[in-house]
């Protein structure tokens, strides 16, 4: 039986950048063990030699030619940006947080 | 603050290192790994961005096939199985370069894996080279990320910054990672291996021309794990990631300085952090990064937004049939055809002039005659201006012709040298520079005889030397008549007319 805990589903907030009060994670710990065990009964219907699927169509190698297609200018590209500086997005700093 | 080490010598008795290397390089393709974006370095800031590559709601990537075929060829040059099936996945995290909250990566289904490459170092017995083999774990494809700048901060590091400037014309260059598995065994050879290998993995790079492969410029990044376990046991201690390390040079000391810091916080009693560590080309120390964390939990999932990638076996085997000869082959063939000794070999590979003289012999001149040039008068020339061989702005094919007009007699290895003055001074082709400059060997005997007539006169102690059979004796004349001459006589001639006139 599939279960997700109230502290994974804090620490699952916490890498999503969600900020999820006291209340929300009662409410959503068991919504989300339900949502899980709906999911699992597809176990149920999926025999072992029927191998795990990511994609609903049965298609490979679909490529793009190597050619340059035009895209965004610069101000096109910033103009959603919250801040811009030197024609590059401004984003606060970051802290122990590098990739 | 800064680290204790322990010497490099009582680290190797006390530990054993054990090494993976990680290298990241950014191919040549035209375009992006998953959009139509231009994908070539230095534009101005966020000119080379589409709504795929920046992340826009709706946007949907493609996989760039010539980056595909890259990533294959790579994998088949490091003698890696082919994945006949594999998908792309999503790296999940937070972090400003990657403006979609994740990378595009490949994660338990890597195109290329189980490979190797045979690095040669020097012989541990001091006399040629002795081969290593570096066992590749996977070579997968994935994306690069923005470039930030660091703004507020003391260094333009990321400490004690106030905020960043990303700049997104590099999110999304095709990436492929090479990862080797551990490198065990290496002992007190562990630096320099680490070296050759990412210098040899370069060469092959070069070689298949997939990539621009300049270090310098970031387009070929190596990481380097380190780990100390005791000595002959066998074992694998806890590693450090040193990340930054970006040229040949600092891949050597980089592991030579973390084996001596592991070694000294382990022979106290100490235990090694798992973290990531920066290095630091200007004081050749790595700082602490970051302790690995929760923020590593990556939720890597297949990506939904890709269908998987299956490379027919007849597509592979074409791709294998497109291998260039490779770095080490081609070097074993050359020093076979050329003669040269282990010695002559490295010191030219070592030079950076392989190419040069490759190509100077192929322009007539003879193995050793090119030799000689780059690796004597070209190599100075190059270290007094302190730029690459390659750099100097002399061509193989002016080599060869001024090797040429020695071999013809017109000019000798002294008056080639000022032929070289003239072509870095921009004089034009050796003939013109041997012609303007009026540096052609002088051989007619009239004018020869009259400088042989002079010497003799001015020298009537040594003319009796020799007319009393001591011909050694005649090199003091010879010297006479080249001052003379101002260096241009054929001296051959020179000798024959002396000893005529004195026997």
């Amino acid at each position: 039986m599939p279960e997700i805990t109230r502290q994974e589903v804090e620490h699952l907030a916490d890498l999503a950048r969600i900020d999820l009060s006291d209340a929300e994670l009662d409410q959503i710990a068991p919504q989300l063990s339900v949502i899980l065990e709906s999911v699992a009964s597809i176990k149920e219907a999926a025999a072992d030699d029927i191998a795990p699927t990511s994609h609903a169509l049965p298609l490979t190698n679909v490529f793009r030619e190597d050619v340059v297609v035009p895209g965004l200018t610069a101000e096109q590209a910033l103009s959603g940006a919250p801040e811009v500086d030197q024609q590059r997005f401004s984003v606060p700093r970051i802290l122990g947080e590098e990739a | 603050m800064s680290d204790t080490l322990l010497s490099f010598e009582e680290s190797l008795e006390k530990f054993d290192p054990a090494m993976g290397l990680e290298v990241h390089v950014e191919l040549n393709t035209n375009t992006k790994m998953f959009c139509g974006c231009p994908a070539v370095f230095g534009g101005e800031p966020n000119t080379q961005t589409c709504p795929t590559c920046l992340g826009l709601p709706g946007a949907m990537p493609a996989v760039n096939a010539k980056a595909v075929e890259s990533a294959m060829r790579i994998g088949l040059a490091l003698n890696c199985e082919i994945a006949e099936w594999c998908r792309f996945a999503r790296k999940n995290y937070f972090y400003p370069d990657m403006p979609k909250n994740f990378q595009t990566s490949q994660y338990d289904e890597p195109i290329a894996f189980d490979g190797y490459l045979d690095v040669e170092i020097p012989a541990r017995s001091g006399e040629g080279t002795e081969t290593f083999r570096v066992d590749i774990e996977r070579a997968h494809m994935e994306e690069d990320t923005g470039k930030s700048l660091h703004v507020g901060g003391a260094t333009g590091r990321i400490q004690g910054a106030d905020h960043s400037l990303v700049d997104y014309n590099r999110a999304g260059i095709p990436l492929i990672e090479i990862v080797t598995k551990p490198i065990m065994g290496s002992r007190e050879k562990a630096p320099e291996i680490a070296k050759a290998y990412v210098a040899q993995l370069r060469e092959l790079i070069v070689a298949l021309g997939v990539s621009d492969a300049r270090m310098d410029q970031g387009s070929i990044r190596a990481d380097v794990n380190l780990s100390l376990a005791p000595a002959g046991s066998g074992g694998l201690g806890t590693r450090t990631e040193t990340k930054n390390v970006n040229s040949l040079r600092s891949v050597e000391r980089a592991v030579r300085y973390e084996m001596q810091r592991h070694a000294a916080i382990l022979d106290e009693g100490g235990s090694i952090l798992q973290e990531t560590r920066h290095w630091q080309e200007d004081s050749g120390v790595t700082l602490s990064g970051r302790p690995k964390s929760d923020a590593d939990d990556y939720r890597y999932f297949p990506e939904p937004d890709l269908v998987p990638v299956a490379p027919s076996r007849e597509w592979v085997e074409e791709l294998r049939g497109t291998l260039p000869e490779l770095p080490r082959e081609k070097r074993a063939r050359l020093q076979k055809e050329w003669g040269f000794s282990d010695l002559e070999m490295r010191d030219t590979v070592g030079a950076g002039a392989l190419g040069l003289v490759e190509e100077t012999i192929g322009a007539g001149a003879s193995p050793q005659a090119a030799r000689k040039w780059w690796l004597s008068d070209m190599a100075r020339r190059a270290n007094e201006k302190g730029v690459d061989v390659a750099d100097l702005g002399v061509a193989p094919t002016d080599v060869a012709r001024v090797q040429e007009l020695v071999d013809e007699g017109r000019i000798n290895d002294k008056l080639a040298r000022q032929v070289f003055d003239g072509l870095l001074a921009g004089e034009g082709t050796p003939d013109e520079i041997v012609a303007a400059r009026g540096l052609e060997i002088v051989s007619d005997d009239g004018a020869l005889g009259a400088a042989v007539d002079k010497a003799i006169e001015a020298n009537p102690d040594v003319a009796d030397k020799i007319r009393d059979g001591k011909v050694a004796a005649a090199g003091a004349l010879i010297g006479a008549v080249m001052k003379e001459m101002r260096g241009q006589a054929d001296a051959g001639r020179v000798r024959e007319l002396i000893l005529e006139r004195l026997s």
